[in-house]
């Protein structure tokens, strides 16, 4: 639609100078910051340096970069390995019960996640549930704590995350075309050549931005090592919320750690944006209004809220629509 | 064979949800324990009222209630706004503002947090109320914005059109046209930006101040000591929220439109 009206007019500037204020003054601010200099009274001097970059390169924070690094990582594997058969198994169930299996995945998906790390301290402790578990099978002898451990830390990242991963998976195979697996079935492959030429290409935008969903907030929720790690399996957030609650805060020192952050974020959505070619490539045969509709909901996959929403009943993209064409009653 | 398999998977997707859903039937239930440890001794609402008798949970649960339904709603108007701008819209620079929208949203929460610190302390804010309400509002409009997104591109055109031809104005057709339509997804989006500020710890933690304490900060400074039976009081009673929350929201995106 054009504009013309000055109302309209009036909403779009709203929106760009809020995007200003709120996106990008902020964020510039970060970065400038990253290069001043830190100091005692006013937090920051006005001085060009790279010395916060140089003091990031030493010894002692590179262990935690890599730490941090190598748990967000696993954790990120962790989910899609447990979370890619679980998102399939659940977006090719019966019609009947995928409504309310796909709820039991969005609760917990919004319920806070510190809640949920919390609630981790009863299975992991000291003759906790897993503890019982591992004496029930007759693994250990006497109790065990799971507790203050890197891999307490591991679990709770894993199990807080585990939604955000599968909702987008869900997403995409929900959407995707099961003619295309039958032709390939038909054209002779077995089941694991349709698996990797086929549905992981089609489905590639649900797992990057189910990763992307998972492996950032991996590294930056720190208040699951506060609560399960006891000081042991620090994240970079740990790391970056210390810089500003320190005694004598170091502002710079913080934003660099951000701006690396932020950078890993924007090699991610360039990865994101590579799976979407793939998975374009391999649906060419799509009609165009297929096209576009996957193009318009991989979009929203790709935005952390998106699951939320895609998970809200996946009602956004009603497959409804997508089979029947637009023409009926997805449109109403 | 295909039958083995589909039992199979079954298992294990059974075993995903007990995975999910155990540790936080282990917390409901221990909150309704009489004794303090982890083995039940009998049926006891004794830690709800410990709860609700500790000042300072309470306390932080209404201010929490207060900044969380101030701040879902500024969030839904102009998160309704931007979502109407940026779809029914075209104009120069769309592409740009639909990116920063974009970005906002996938940008983590403690980047977030700490810049919009790093602005309210450059220009004087002090942490408080304010800064709070003002981050939450900038958490969870993005949000309202894609949940809104998704339901206008489905709008039908015709509607509009034909109000248009029956002689409304622009604005009109909206009022009477668009914006009941769009009235369900609005109000999930309400509800969704509610939970999403009932929650948030990583950007509160930076610009909350010493003044206004919230309850997500306040389990927080609790949780980090450990189990305690009055926490497991709480975090059922938050659960439960924001599973009434989120069928809510459900069932509002579910209902068919007319």
């Amino acid at each position: 639609m054009k504009t013309r009206n000055p109302l309209i007019r009036l909403f779009i500037l709203a929106v760009a100078i809020w995007l200003i204020i709120f996106a990008l003054i902020p964020n510039f601010f970060l970065l400038a910051i990253s290069f001043f200099e830190p100091d005692k009274h006013s937090y920051v001097i006005a001085d060009f340096t790279l010395n916060n970059y140089e003091r990031l390169i030493t010894p002692s924070f590179i262990t935690i970069f890599t730490d941090s690094l190598w748990l967000a990582i696993t954790a990120t594997a962790i989910c899609l390995l447990a979370g890619y058969p679980f998102a399939y198994i659940l977006a090719r169930a019966s019609a009947r019960f995928r409504p309310w299996l796909l709820l039991l995945i969005v609760i917990p998906f919004w319920t806070s996640s510190l809640i949920r790390t919390y609630a981790l301290i009863n299975i992991l402790q000291n003759n906790g549930l897993l503890s019982k578990l591992l004496e029930f099978l007759h693994l250990t002898s006497e109790p065990v704590s799971f507790m203050y451990s890197e891999f307490a830390v591991l679990i709770g990242l894993a199990y807080t995350m585990l939604p955000f991963m599968i909702l987008p998976i869900y997403a995409s195979v929900e959407k995707l075309d099961t003619r295309l697996i039958d032709a390939a079935n038909d054209l002779g492959a077995g089941s694991l050549r349709t698996f990797w030429h086929v549905i992981l290409p089609l489905t590639a935008p649900g797992i990057m931005s189910g990763c992307i969903l998972v492996f950032l907030p991996a590294l930056t929720l720190f208040y699951v090592p506060d609560v399960l790690g006891g000081g042991k399996g620090q994240l970079l957030g740990n790391y970056i919320q210390m810089q500003f609650t320190k005694p004598i805060p170091d502002w710079p020192l913080g934003a660099a750690t951000s701006t690396i952050l932020t950078l890993v974020l924007l090699l991610l959505v360039l990865g994101y944006k590579w799976s979407l070619k793939v998975s374009s490539q391999r649906s060419e045969f799509d009609n165009a209004d297929d096209d576009r509709e996957q193009k318009i909901s991989s979009r929203f996959q790709a935005i952390p809220q998106a699951p939320k929403i895609s998970g809200l009943g996946a009602r956004l993209m009603p497959r409804k629509q997508r089979i029947a064409g637009s023409a009926t009653e997805g449109n109403k | 064979m295909a039958r083995k398999s589909q039992t199979l998977g079954w298992l294990y997707s059974f075993m995903v949800y007990v995975f999910m859903y155990l540790p936080i039937v282990v917390v409901i239930i221990f909150s309704f324990n009489k004794g303090r440890f982890a083995i039940w001794t009998g049926f006891d609402l004794k830690w709800y009222k410990l709860m609700f008798a500790n000042k300072e949970i309470i306390n932080a649960a209404l201010n929490s209630l207060f900044l969380a339904v101030s701040a879902s709603t500024l969030a839904t108007i102009f998160g309704s706004i931007m979502a109407l701008v940026l779809t029914r819209y075209r104009f120069i620079g769309r592409r740009i503002l639909n990116g920063g929208v974009y970005l906002l949203t996938i940008s983590p929460d403690i980047v977030m947090g700490i810049s919009l610190l790093i602005i309210f302390i450059l220009i004087q804010i002090p942490l408080g109320f304010t800064t709070l309400l003002i981050s939450h509002v900038v958490l969870c409009t993005p949000f309202v914005v894609v949940t809104l997104m998704g339901r206008i591109q489905k709008l039908d055109e015709d509607l509009v059109a034909a109000a248009r031809d029956l002689g409304a104005s622009e604005v009109q057709a909206f009022v009477q046209v668009v914006f009941p339509l769009l009235l369900p997804a609005i109000a999930a989006g309400w509800l969704l930006s509610f939970t999403l500020s009932m929650d948030d710890v990583l950007i509160s933690f930076f610009v909350q101040g010493s003044g206004f304490e919230i309850l997500p900060l306040r389990i927080y400074s609790m949780v980090k000591l450990g189990v305690k039976p009055d926490i497991n009081a709480l975090s059922t009673i938050m659960f439960v929220g924001t599973v009434i929350l989120v069928l809510a929201a459900q069932f509002l995106l579910k209902t068919r439109r007319n």
